[in-house]
């Protein structure tokens, strides 16, 4: 019998995958986008308007208007029309047939967002397809479900809507930040002027689209773009009953003064350096995952993000080889390629503040592991970071990063991770890797942090609240819980 | 000792290995991902051949004859009778009763004769009977052995005993290659896959192997994945390098595609030839063939034009 001609058995195998991009021919981006108020798209009075751009490569997306005080004022006095002429009487069930009209809108144009998404914001389609498109429509699902249940919401009681509620988002999920926003406000019968982050306007205005399309009354959802300037002339009207912030610590503590002296009730959801912690007996290579997932997951820009890793000294050598390795394969690259696990940060401001954190880290004395990745030439990028010989004083340890950075800490005893572990001006967030059942349920008791997960982390589901202890805020988002900040007492049922 | 025990014997004098325990919903969520990994157009052809080199051509029935082994044979030397360029797949799996053919049609083709042995695929005779068997194959010429791990032993809690019966298959094999399999469907979960992939390489195997093909649960990729952690722990622990081999139920050239992202994001690209690597199947190679015609000429032509065996 006659062997092939060749003898490959020495030929060498190169495990190289296919740029497997998402075709983006479903979007189709406008040059210019206006605000959404009163059911239509305006300009703005100033004339002014700001660049998006594609933090991958640095390509001008569009040109989005800027909202002044004028045209906050305006979405503010169409937010109190609709609310006063219609909405705030309109029955709980006729709410939740809008509601879910754009759930299921959501759904059917779910590739659409899913690539505006991952352009607009750099983050990698695998996450804007399978997590924020999805848990976005599965918001407006859950709140619609709510919206005529309300008074079982809260057995003996009557409530009743605030009014108008000022809603600004941060850019980290742009979609889904709206969707936490948005759900729970019209479920419970408020009306809403919306403002999206500056560098990631685009879905929030798609969604605005779907919002038309419904046939949601004019003036229920208005969708001011701009930056701080436009975000600031929400949090002073005078018109709004009702705020709710998601973003930094920095920007929350200033709105929070801001409001001081008026009887404005105050949602916060800001930052987060969630601590994971490492048993030795853990699942150790499900354990590395989650850490990876954990930090890595959407570019670190994630309040919830556990940046601060606590591992038992006795394995902590061998995790921290462990986790090295799996950073070594991560797949770092074009946002819209399938196969990426790391995409763009955010923006070159962004870019420049994790910079500048992780030298500070460096000239404290922690040390710096980087795997080799080669970045792209053009857009913001940074590759997935550890720091190890971390110690609690250090500022990486102590300052949110919001970045794909990652510090290393050991720990001896189970009250030591939990002191450790709660020793940060933060509490969002944290997560314990064990396979002792008991020892998950007493540190979970222990640590001061809204969310904690075992075995698991960046876990979401609508029914569940979620939120901040001490720094990262205040207020749930979010189950049941979440219902509550956009209601008021009024008064006992007969 | 349970099926989970930390650490598993490894003779005396040798250290014991650490065994970690898995857990299921991330190890499979993990699996899932690397599933949607797609390849690059130009390493396709590639891919496809180096599933093909790893395959072991198998043929396990009791009705198999000196002829239906003669025309596996032919196939796995040359898979595709049109095209030279298609390479041989590493090896033939066959019964002991019927190495002999096998040895005779493909002498002096690099192609390698795998043999069952060890009362496959149950493995319920005396040791004695088992080794035996084993030595008898590789009398008639076997260049590599494949056993079954005493599932009755492990899921008993008899770890030594299931360790010493493998140590003793490895001393019967003398030069021939030990593959040991799990039958991993019969485990009752990932913590005992891990257990018994680290008890089968702590006694010596050069191969640890998912499933015999002869029960429903065979080779998944989450199973595949948890043994090549399992093969990493082991080198890390005692720098011995262990191959896999996936078999039962493996049929699409996808699903070959998917095991060798598995190994290779695990284990590294060094695991990815067929000295470390090996998929155990009958169909597969045909819907290899296929798909690489369709590389050729953008149609995926059908079971008609590629042999049977």
């Amino acid at each position: 019998m006659t062997p092939p001609d060749n003898d490959p058995r020495t030929e060498s195998f190169d495990l190289d995958y296919a740029p497997a991009p998402q075709s983006t021919a479903v979007v189709d981006i406008a040059d210019e986008y206006g605000l959404f108020i009163d059911g239509d798209f305006v300009e703005s009075r100033s004339g002014r308007t700001f660049a998006t751009t594609n933090p991958a490569t640095e390509e001008h997306l569009a040109d989005v208007a800027e909202g002044s005080k004028d045209d906050v004022d305006r979405a503010v006095a169409a937010a109190r029309n609709a609310y006063e002429g219609h909405w705030g009487a309109l029955s709980g069930r006729e709410r939740g047939k809008y509601m879910f009209r754009i759930a299921r809108q959501i759904q059917e144009r779910a590739r659409q967002f899913a690539v505006l998404e991952t352009i607009d914001g750099g983050k990698p389609i695998r996450e804007s397809r399978d997590v924020d498109i999805p848990l976005s429509a599965a918001w407006f699902f859950y709140y619609a479900g709510w919206a005529d249940k309300l008074e079982y919401a809260f057995p003996g009681r009557r409530v009743a809507p605030h009014g108008v509620a000022g809603q600004i988002i941060p850019w980290n999920f742009p979609l889904m930040m709206a969707a936490w926003k948005l759900a729970p406000a019209l479920a419970t019968g408020n009306t809403v002027v919306l403002k999206p982050a500056e560098t990631t306007p685009l879905t929030a205005l798609l969604l605005a689209d779907v919002i038309r399309d419904v046939g949601l009354p004019p003036g229920v959802v208005n969708i001011v773009t701009g930056a701080g300037a436009t975000g600031a002339a929400l949090v002073d009207h005078t018109g709004i009953d009702k705020l709710a912030f998601t973003g930094s610590t920095e920007v929350g503590k200033r709105i929070q003064r801001a409001t001081s002296g008026r009887r404005l009730p105050l949602t916060l959801e800001l930052g987060g350096k969630a601590a994971h912690i490492v048993f030795d007996d853990s699942a150790v290579d499900q354990a590395v995952e989650g850490i990876v997932n954990g930090i890595y997951f959407n570019q670190g820009h994630v309040c919830c993000a556990g940046s601060r890793l606590l591992v038992q000294e006795s394995v902590a050598e061998e995790f921290t080889l462990r986790l090295k390795r799996r950073m070594a394969v991560l797949r770092l690259g074009d946002p819209l390629d399938k196969n990426t696990d790391v995409g763009a940060i955010n923006s070159a401001e962004q870019l420049r503040r994790i910079t500048d954190m992780v030298d500070a880290g460096v000239a404290e004395g922690a040390d710096l592991h980087q795997p080799a990745c080669d970045l792209p030439e053009r857009g913001y990028w940074y590759p997935p970071t550890v720091f190890t010989g971390v110690q609690q004083s250090h500022s990486v340890a102590r300052d949110e990063i919001f970045g794909p950075v990652l510090t290393v800490q050991t720990f001896r005893t189970p009250q030591e991770a939990v002191d450790k572990a709660n020793n940060t001006p933060y509490g969002l967030s944290a997560g314990i890797w064990t396979e002792k059942g008991s020892r998950i349920l007493w540190m979970a008791e222990q640590l001061r942090a809204g969310v904690v997960w075992a075995n698991t982390y960046n876990q979401f589901d609508p029914a569940s609240p979620f939120g901040g202890y001490k720094e990262s805020g205040f207020g749930r988002e979010g189950g049941l819980h979440g219902l509550a900040p956009y209601l008021r007492a009024a008064g006992r049922v007969a | 000792m349970s099926a989970t025990a930390p650490f598993i014997p490894t003779g005396a004098g040798s250290r014991p290995v650490r065994v970690a325990p898995v857990d299921e919903v991330a190890l499979e969520a993990r699996a899932a991902v690397l599933c949607t990994r797609s390849i690059k157009t130009t390493s396709k052809r590639a891919a496809l051949h180096l599933a093909i080199r790893c395959i072991d051509l198998t043929t396990l029935e009791g009705a198999d004859t000196p002829d239906k082994v003669a025309s596996l044979c032919q196939k796995a030397v040359r898979p595709d009778p049109s095209d030279p360029g298609i390479p041989s797949v590493a090896a033939v799996c066959v019964y002991p009763e019927m190495v002999g053919h096998a040895v005779d049609a493909v002498a002096g083709t690099g192609v390698a004769v795998a043999s069952v042995a060890g009362a496959f695929p149950a493995g319920m005779s005396a040791i004695d009977v088992r080794t035996a068997d084993i030595a008898d194959a590789v009398r008639r010429g076997a260049d590599e052995i494949d056993i079954v791990l005493n599932r009755s032993a492990f899921l008993a809690g008899d770890l030594g005993r299931a360790h010493d019966e493998i140590a003793a298959a490895k001393e019967a094999c003398g030069p021939a290659h030990l593959k040991v399999i799990l039958e991993t469907g019969e485990l009752g979960g990932y913590d005992q896959i891990r257990s018994a992939s680290m008890l089968a390489m702590a006694a010596g195997a050069d191969f640890i192997k998912t499933s015999t093909g002869k029960i429903p649960g065979a080779a998944t990729p989450p199973t595949m994945l948890c043994m090549s952690e399992a093969i990493r722990d082991f080198a890390d622990q005692t720098g011995a390098a262990v191959g896999l081999k996936g078999a039962g139920g493996i049929r699409t050239a996808k699903q070959a595609w998917h095991y060798l992202v598995i190994v290779g994001e695990t284990l590294g690209q060094d695991w990815l030839t067929p000295a470390r690597f090996r998929l155990g199947a009958s169909s597969l190679l045909n819907d290899v063939l296929l798909q690489l015609g369709k590389l050729d000429t953008g149609r995926y032509s059908g079971p008609d034009y590629v042999t049977v065996d």
